[in-house]
């Protein structure tokens, strides 16, 4: 199965270039490419350039775009415009980073096109614990006894950005809720921007819950990555 | 008599000659409250038009304009490019595959170029752009029976007014909206060069009688 691509447009070419290279560290099989700058390296946005990464990110499961300023988005809008189906791609206002990041995520882990988007539309919001869409999957599952472990993060720098794009892509697609609890806090383990914000670092402890049909197998995951130090 | 294609063409041409000249000035007025690029990005993009009309000739008054738009929007660079390019294309669109030009069908282009800004920039009047200078220009169009170059008269009046307007206004739209409250007292550079831009149509359907 294809996975959704993602387009940076920037009036920038090297925000853009950065932009891309935060975002595509994280999901290593997704189509992540920068439009920045205009045809002669100056400020600005290009039509072609963006048209041009529109169709080569389309993998065949579509494409998400994702802008900074305002003629940035004018020109995404019309390169979106102009493909031959359109709904084939989503155009996003998100914050320029985090979004890309987050949906660069979910495109890793099989996101559809609307899930990608939406990963990006609500980057911010799950930086500050579970998201919206994990609490309300959870909140049928209350009355079951989750399945917890303790976990000892051993690898230098503990849930950092790559460790929790890794752990966030193992539980992807698993019938399991699974929460990271730290330092007072709670994150939904499938967002990477929430698993970082808790700030885990090497040595740190973290606790484990997980509900639902394959809970005890998240579990299992969660261990074996812990165990191998996430691949550093 | 209408305006044929060449006619269109030639007034495209002589728009370009008074964004050159206005270069500066609204590099001036942009980068007191923007980001300083609108009369050079305007500049580069009418030199193209002028190069895509060297080298090739449309048929229809439609035609014209919409390889102005194409071309607008392919080497601006800034909001303008989008902008100009969609008012320009709606217009193109509106024309259809008329051969000439009557003061009903000028008309028309301007509503259609005033409908494509609002619906690309999501701007309403009061916002401080371009659409400060189109909106009164169709409505003074509209209200005005008469020649071509009456109505395009009456259309630059209206821009030249709206664009006055802008100055006491605090932007909420483009660059000059981060500024807030200091966007106030400058004059909007897109509503400057929609002003320009018809008062140098007018002046060549004048021309042209």
């Amino acid at each position: 199965m294809s996975l959704v691509g993602l387009v940076v447009v920037s009036h920038s070419a090297r925000l853009a270039e950065g932009v891309v290279e935060v975002a595509a560290q994280m999901a290593p099989d997704v189509a992540v490419l920068a439009a920045g700058g205009t045809a002669d390296g100056g400020i600005g946005t290009d039509l072609d350039a963006v048209s041009a990464a529109l169709t080569s990110a389309d993998a065949g499961a579509g494409v998400v775009l994702l802008y900074d300023l305002g003629s940035a988005r004018m020109v995404a809008e019309m390169a979106v415009e102009l493909l031959a189906d359109p709904d084939r791609a989503a155009l996003v206002d998100a914050p320029l980073v985090e979004g890309a990041v987050a949906a660069a995520v979910a495109a890793q882990g099989g996101g559809d096109l609307t899930g990608v988007a939406a990963a990006a539309r609500t980057a911010l919001t799950t930086t500050d614990g579970p998201s919206a869409a994990a609490e309300l999957q959870q909140a049928p599952r209350t009355e079951e006894v989750p399945v917890l472990g303790r976990f000892r993060l051993t690898n230098d720098i503990g849930l950092h950005a790559r460790p929790a794009a890794l752990l966030a892509r193992t539980l992807a697609g698993l019938d399991a809720s699974v929460t990271v609890r730290f330092g007072g806090r709670a994150a939904d383990a499938t967002s990477v921007l929430a698993l970082m914000s808790l700030g885990a670092r090497g040595g740190d402890e973290i606790e484990v819950s997980a509900v639902g049909p394959r809970a005890q197998e998240a579990l299992g995951r969660v261990a074996e990555l812990v165990e191998r130090d996430f691949d550093d | 008599m209408g305006c044929t294609a060449a006619d269109v063409a030639a007034a495209v041409r002589a728009a370009a000659e008074v964004v050159a000249e206005h270069r500066d000035e609204l590099v001036e007025l942009d980068r007191a409250i923007g980001d300083g690029d609108h009369g050079e990005n305007l500049r580069r993009g009418f030199n193209a038009v002028v190069s895509a009309l060297d080298t090739s000739t449309p048929d229809t008054p439609g035609a014209v304009l919409k390889l102005v738009a194409k071309t607008l929007i392919s080497t601006v660079g800034g909001a303008a490019g989008p902008l100009y390019g969609t008012a320009f294309l709606r217009a193109a669109t509106a024309l259809g595959d008329a051969a000439e030009l009557g003061p009903a069908e000028v008309t028309t282009a301007i509503e259609a170029a005033l409908g494509g800004v609002v619906a690309r920039g999501k701007a309403a009047v009061g916002d401080k752009t371009m659409v400060d200078a189109l909106d009164p220009a169709v409505r003074a169009a509209t209200a005005t029976s008469g020649s071509v170059a009456e109505v395009l008269a009456a259309a630059a009046a209206g821009a030249q007014a709206g664009a006055a307007s802008t100055v006491p206004l605090v932007a909420r739209k483009g660059r000059a909206s981060y500024l807030g409250e200091r966007s106030a007292d400058h004059l909007d550079p897109g509503a400057r060069s929609t002003a320009l831009l018809l008062a140098s149509f007018a002046r060549s359907a004048g021309a042209g009688q």
